[in-house]
């Protein structure tokens, strides 16, 4: 339990940091006060835009994504699914598994969620519309699009229904309305700049769009991780106390129970140090022997919770809660040991303190 | 004063154990209970002592009070000209390791520990070198009669040889005296005979051996028998 809750306070900061460093873009603009991401709010002028951020030498890459959704029709059935238009040689949305990427304006990939529930095939042709009307069962802005690839979502929730195609291809789906629109843009910094820096220049140049660097996100993401954390803090502080308890009561019994064997120690010339270390060495052997097997069992644990705590809906489906990290197992293993040194204390100074001659005669006795 | 005789000095280097006015009490409830009263006793170096006595007459504190596990409420206690009835818990401790021998009625061996082992315990305690301790241990056992077990666990021993390891344990550091409490009480007669007759050949290799027992064949092997009753010596205090 002390492992997965160390692996729960670190884990959900350092499997976002991963997701958010994972296509190396660092720095994500979103129309003002829509962070983190909208699909229905836009920057206008993407072309505006992207002349601007030109400018700045520090910036190295631009990908902007322009988020909708999209209904399919399936026979009588409607399939919905959220589609993003993109730059395929500049995107970072999706990691490509097969076929072929978005090269051409009719085609486009899907997760293999969204293939499965449209029973497609790689090469089928499909008609792909970004508007319905369940009123009237109408369709608009409908298009037919070739399914060329397998593709999988970074930032997709678990069994969310999701398709990219080139960004050109959505806007001329979507209309007029949203030509020449971004919901979002990924900039990627020259090696060595500073991206709070370039975040700051982008505010100030484009006061259209809200910037986050991954500092800033993960600095918003502890904030509203802080629950976890302290849940984590809280029952992890208790599995330690309950592990503390229960390796003193452990070795204080064994103590008891071989308290002629201790006293007959002492009388033959063993020290007082000699027996508190051997009783505090003891605890610590306790402790870590628990902790190698608790090892075990925390893992899975913790895979199976992930398991569950992942399909929360709305997260990326990339987010880990429990992230295992060797660090992580080396600090339950340094606090079990620590726990086992405090837990040896008492019965190593009962051995110690035990009187040589009226233990024997209890012993004796008994 | 006058300065002692030369007959008085040999006599003085030849007393190993010196117990002048002991008095131990020990508190029991509102009471104290008088375990010793005015002990006066002295063991010379190669003695063979057998303290008897009924149960609670005072043998186990004599006893404990010559192995410096226990002291004394009042008078002075020698062991090889030292007082020791003052001691720390330190000092004692050192004491007892490199100077007296003990053994027990429970053999209270290490369970984890080889006889070997549990014969080099003392010596791995007093800092000697692994090997010294080794072969030390071995030649012990094979005194002991148990040469062949020295691989053995105590659980893996019978009564007779457990006590012979415990035994070779006491030996391990060569101390002046050996103290042995009713060393045959968990023994049946034919065992307990074996334990008798290696405390007469200790005796005889020159160990002066200190032994608290009921067991009258014990006793009666010894060359000196010593009767307590209520604290007190009553028969055997002066040194024949």
């Amino acid at each position: 339990m002390l492992l997965d809750m160390v692996m729960l306070a670190t884990g959900m900061r350092e499997s976002f940091r991963e997701l958010l460093v994972s296509r190396g873009f660092d720095i994500r603009l979103a129309p003002k006060g829509t962070l983190p991401f909208d699909t229905d709010a836009t920057i206008p002028s993407v072309g505006a835009v992207t002349a601007v951020l030109r400018s700045n030498p520090d910036i190295r890459e631009i990908s902007p994504v322009l988020g909708a959704s999209i209904h399919i029709p399936i026979g009588p059935r409607d399939v919905s699914a959220t589609i993003l238009g993109i730059d395929p040689t500049v995107q970072g949305d999706y990691e490509f598994l097969s076929g072929r990427d978005v090269t051409t304006p009719d085609a486009m990939v899907a997760n293999d969620s969204l293939i499965k529930r449209l029973h497609a095939r790689i090469g089928d042709t499909l008609s792909v519309a970004t508007g319905y009307d369940p009123q009237t069962r109408t369709y608009s802005g409908q298009r037919k699009l070739v399914l060329t690839g397998r593709a999988r979502f970074i930032y997709g929730a678990a069994e969310q229904l999701a398709a990219a195609v080139q960004r050109a291809t959505l806007e001329e789906m979507e209309g007029a309305a949203r030509r020449d629109r971004a919901s979002l843009f990924m900039v990627r910094v020259r090696k060595g700049a500073d991206p709070d820096r370039v975040r700051d220049w982008i505010e100030t140049y484009i006061p259209t769009v809200s910037a986050i660097s991954v500092a800033t996100a993960i600095a918003q993401v502890d904030q509203r991780l802080s629950y976890f954390r302290q849940l984590a803090i809280i029952l992890g502080s208790v599995s330690l106390l309950v592990g503390f308890l229960l390796v003193t009561t452990l070795v204080t019994v064994s103590v008891n129970e071989r308290a002629g064997e201790i006293a007959v120690m002492r009388a033959i010339g063993v020290s007082r140090t000699h027996v508190v270390q051997q009783i505090v060495a003891e605890g610590v052997v306790i402790s870590i022997v628990g902790a190698v097997l608790g090892l075990g069992l925390g893992l899975v644990t913790a895979r199976y919770l992930n398991g569950i705590l992942s399909t929360f809906p709305g997260l990326p489906m990339a987010i880990d809660f429990f992230l295992f990290q060797p660090v992580a197992a080396w600090s339950a293993l340094g606090l079990l040991a620590v726990s086992g040194i405090a837990a040896g204390i008492y019965p190593a100074w009962r051995a110690a303190s035990l009187p040589i001659s009226e233990t024997l005669r209890r012993e004796a006795i008994a | 004063m006058s300065e002692p005789t030369a007959t008085q000095e040999v006599h003085v280097d030849r007393v190993l154990v010196s117990l002048r006015d002991v008095h131990r009490d020990y508190p029991l409830g509102d009471e104290r209970v008088h375990a010793l009263q005015g002990v006066t006793l002295d063991v010379e170096r190669g003695d063979y002592v057998a303290i008897v006595g009924p149960s609670g007459c005072g043998k186990s504190t004599l006893l404990n009070l010559i192995g410096v596990i226990d002291q004394p409420t009042s008078g002075t206690v020698e062991i090889g000209g030292k007082r020791v009835d003052q001691m720390s818990d330190w000092e004692a401790t050192s004491f007892r390791l490199r100077n007296i021998g003990f053994v027990f009625q429970r053999f209270y061996l290490m369970p984890i520990l080889s006889a070997l082992e549990n014969v080099a315990l003392p010596m791995a305690e007093a800092g000697f070198p692994k090997e010294e301790q080794r072969m030390r241990a071995a030649e012990l056992l094979e005194y002991v009669g148990l040469s062949s077990r020295e691989r053995h666990r105590p659980s893996q021993l019978s009564g007779g040889e457990q006590q012979r390891v415990a035994i070779a344990r006491a030996l391990a550091n060569r101390p002046s005296l050996l103290l042995a409490d009713e060393p045959t009480g968990e023994l049946d007669a034919h065992t307990g005979a074996e334990i008798i007759s290696l405390f007469q050949r200790l005796n005889r290799d020159g160990a002066s051996i200190v032994v608290v027992t009921h067991d009258e064949e014990l006793a009666s092997a010894a060359q000196r028998k010593i009767h307590m009753r209520d604290g007190r010596i009553v028969d055997g205090a002066a040194h024949p």
